[in-house]
């Protein structure tokens, strides 16, 4: 099934060649959960401070839980704030 | 003791200034910088005088930590009533000007009366005097620094000073001081214009004494310090990233105001975001941000500087504009971009950089605009009235805008009027997005509903620095709240506003709070500053403050009714995004806040709460 996985700040790095804008669409297979794609890519879980998934706040303890379906945007930043 | 016990009066109408020890049983209560000088100005004006007349009063102001060891200890403070709103105005801004205050020996400077001609304050240690400013007069704030420090043959002179805006009155004309720190909001550069006061040069080289336990404040400092410095936000975040990062963040969680709030989420998001600051031009393969800056003794450093792409049609014949110059922040790219739906980052610098030079907030400038594109796009306004199209999306039209605003051109006038009453003078009050005549900053509370409360009840109109509930709802600063859900947000409204009043009056900046808390700031006061400063009496002086600027607006004419959010806020839902299909619920928060406030239903403190708060 096909998801978007967007990393931000700091976490670009770890986006893979060909990403744009800070995303890429990627296909991945049915029930894979929202730690796994965090995992996969290699972002260290303590950066992986504020996770949405289409716009919604996974809390930590969810992370693995959550399993992810077709068309689901997941978006990662570390600590971050502004005003 | 971390006051200076020091105030300098300058009666502006006579052109005499005078020197008045600081009334020190109300620094025991209202700290300092904002808290001590809206006392004063409270104290001294008829809350319902006109702001523009010479019987209001402005009042610069530091903190007991400003100009010391602190972290950010640079911030100071414009106190007035403001002509955006008609209710206290409180500016609050970094760089080196506070500092300078502090060093020359001064807490605050309250201006009254009316110059006969411009002016311009120039202080050194003890010495105050009034000069001639008529040189000055029509030139940016820029080129006012520049010639000051010339004519005082010193580079070093501090200088705070109002460009065309300030003089024009543009009702949201902000003071400029450091090239690019600004005292932004409510319209005090205005006041600062009606005034006839051009500038206000300082230079002190006493530096801060008498701090109180001066052991004890150093390890304070340097403890709140390493707090700071281990904090992935105030350490890594934003000195990598500044305020801009949250522009991808709350457009993801659907609160990003797009197109005078008629949508949440904007397409060009990324375009006009931090990470868009670092990525390189294909133009000309610079990257638009050139380094990070701090302000006063700041270890967070969040500032931007940036240069602006040379071959841009906004500069390309204008190399003035060239060189690396302050910017963008969050709050700017927002106004300037999404709430225009511009995603011509190039565009909105150049913006920005006219609101710095000419000295315009650029929240409600953008803003204003942005309720102009819609009125233009219903056909309310036509290009024969405006002088130029003017749809959403145009980075010409918001370019030339800020020409004619900044400048006074045109229908720049109608611009520099501020949202609410260019709606108000073209029929359509509904699409000013307000609260008390003062635009919204960058969330949309639809998506974050403890925004939506903070702002209603805002002191001082909309905005997200008296409390910012955001920090909570989508960032989990202190902990992490439901942005969607009503419950507990006016507990967490109060708590923001409270401490932010003390954040504020301390002379500190509010970006530390996204490591410390009140205990991390109250070892550094109780060192600096003599009497007791224990938590429960920094609790207390923050609701205090609240207080007493409530009653102040209330004073003023404000009531319960102005407690409120725009219709399209709380009855058109956000169309996309996951908070489509919600609106604000101020209905259910207000009355519960009202309470736990200690106020009556219609949004006055009880009597017991003023005597609770020794008001
Ligand atoms: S955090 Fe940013 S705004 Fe605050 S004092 Fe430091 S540089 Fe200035």
């Amino acid at each position: 099934m096909r998801i978007a996985f967007k990393l931000f700040a700091s976490l670009s790095d770890y986006l893979p060649a060909g990403s744009r804008d800070n995303r890429i669409d990627l296909d991945v297979d049915e029930g894979v959960s929202v730690a796994e794609l965090i995992r996969r890519y290699e972002v260290p879980e303590r950066n992986a401070h504020l996770v949405l998934v289409n716009g919604l706040f996974i809390p930590p303890a969810e992370r693995s839980r959550r399993r992810l379906q077709e068309g689901d945007e997941v978006a990662v930043w570390p600590p971050i704030a502004g005003g | 003791m971390g006051w200076n016990r020091k105030i300098l009066r300058v009666d502006l109408t006579s052109g005499t200034c005078s020197e008045e020890p600081l009334n020190m049983e109300w620094a025991q209560e209202y700290l300092g910088s904002r808290g001590l000088a809206t006392k004063y100005l409270v104290s001294e004006i008829d809350p319902r005088v006109d702001p523009l007349s010479p019987d209001n009063k402005m009042i610069m102001a530091t903190g007991p930590l400003t100009g010391t060891m602190a972290s950010t200890g640079g911030r100071y403070t414009v106190v007035t009533k403001g002509p955006l709103t008609g209710a206290i105005a409180c500016s609050n801004s970094g760089g080196f000007f506070g500092a300078e205050m502090k060093f020359a020996g001064w807490d605050m400077i309250i201006f009254e009366g009316r110059a006969p001609k411009p002016v311009y304050l120039h202080v050194e240690n003890d010495r105050a005097e009034l000069r001639d400013a008529s040189h000055l007069w029509g030139k940016s704030c820029w080129e006012t620094e520049e010639t000051i420090k010339h004519e005082l043959q010193d580079p070093l002179v501090r200088i705070s000073s109002i460009g065309r805006a300030g003089e024009n009155q543009v009702y949201y004309a902000c003071i400029v001081n450091d090239l690019h720190r600004a005292a932004g909001r409510s319209g005090v550069g205005a006041v600062m214009g009606s005034k006839n006061l051009k500038a206000v040069a300082l230079r002190g080289t006493k530096g801060v004494s008498g701090i109180r336990d001066f052991g004890a404040f150093m390890q304070a400092t340097n403890a709140a310090k390493k707090v700071l410095a281990d904090n992935a936000v105030t350490g890594q975040g934003l000195p990598k990233y500044g305020t801009q990062v949250l522009m991808n963040v709350i457009n993801e969680i659907g609160a990003l105001p797009t197109r005078n709030h008629r949508d949440v989420q904007f397409e060009d998001a990324g375009k006009i975001s931090a990470e868009a600051m670092h990525e390189k031009r294909p133009t000309d393969g610079k990257p638009h941000l050139v380094t990070n800056a701090a302000c006063f003794g700041c270890t967070i450093a969040c500032g931007r500087i940036s240069e602006i792409d040379k071959g841009h049609f906004t500069v390309k014949n204008n190399p003035k504009y060239w060189g690396a110059s302050g910017g963008l922040e969050y709050e700017a790219a927002w106004a300037l971009g999404a709430a225009n739906g511009v995603g011509d980052l190039e565009a909105l610098q150049y913006a920005n950089l006219l609101c710095n030079e000419q000295g315009m907030d650029p929240i409600s400038f953008g803003a204003t605009v942005g309720a102009a594109m819609e009125l233009y796009e219903m056909g309310v306004l036509t290009k024969e009235q405006i002088g130029l199209e003017t749809p959403f999306g145009s980075a010409q039209a918001l370019a030339r805008l800020a020409e004619m605003t900044a400048l006074g051109e045109g229908f720049g006038k109608e611009i520099g009027l501020g949202s609410k009453r260019l709606c108000t003078k073209y029929g359509h009050p509904e699409l000013s997005m307000t609260v008390k005549g003062q635009e919204f900053p960058a969330y949309d509370s639809r998506g974050i509903q403890g925004m939506g409360l903070a702002y209603a009840t805002s002191n001082r109109g909309a905005c997200h620095l008296r409390g910012y509930t955001v920090a909570s709802e989508v960032l989990g600063i202190p902990v992490k709240t439901d942005p969607h859900v009503t419950e507990g947000k006016a507990e967490l409204v109060k708590a923001f506003q409270d401490a932010t009043a003390v954040f504020d009056s301390a002379g500190i900046c509010v970006f530390t709070s996204f490591a410390w808390t009140l205990a991390d700031v109250q070892p550094q006061l109780a060192a600096a500053c003599e009497g007791e400063w224990s938590m429960d009496k920094l609790n207390e002086v923050g609701e205090r403050i609240w207080n007493m600027e409530r009653q102040f607006n209330n004073a003023a004419g404000f009531t319960a009714k102005d407690d409120n959010l725009p219709p399209r806020l709380t009855s058109e839902p956000a169309k996309t995004g996951p908070a489509k299909g919600m609106v604000n619920h101020l209905d259910r928060m207000l009355p519960e806040y009202y309470q736990v406030r200690g106020w009556t239903p219609d949004g006055v403190p009880k009597p017991e709460t003023l005597s609770r708060l020794g008001l």
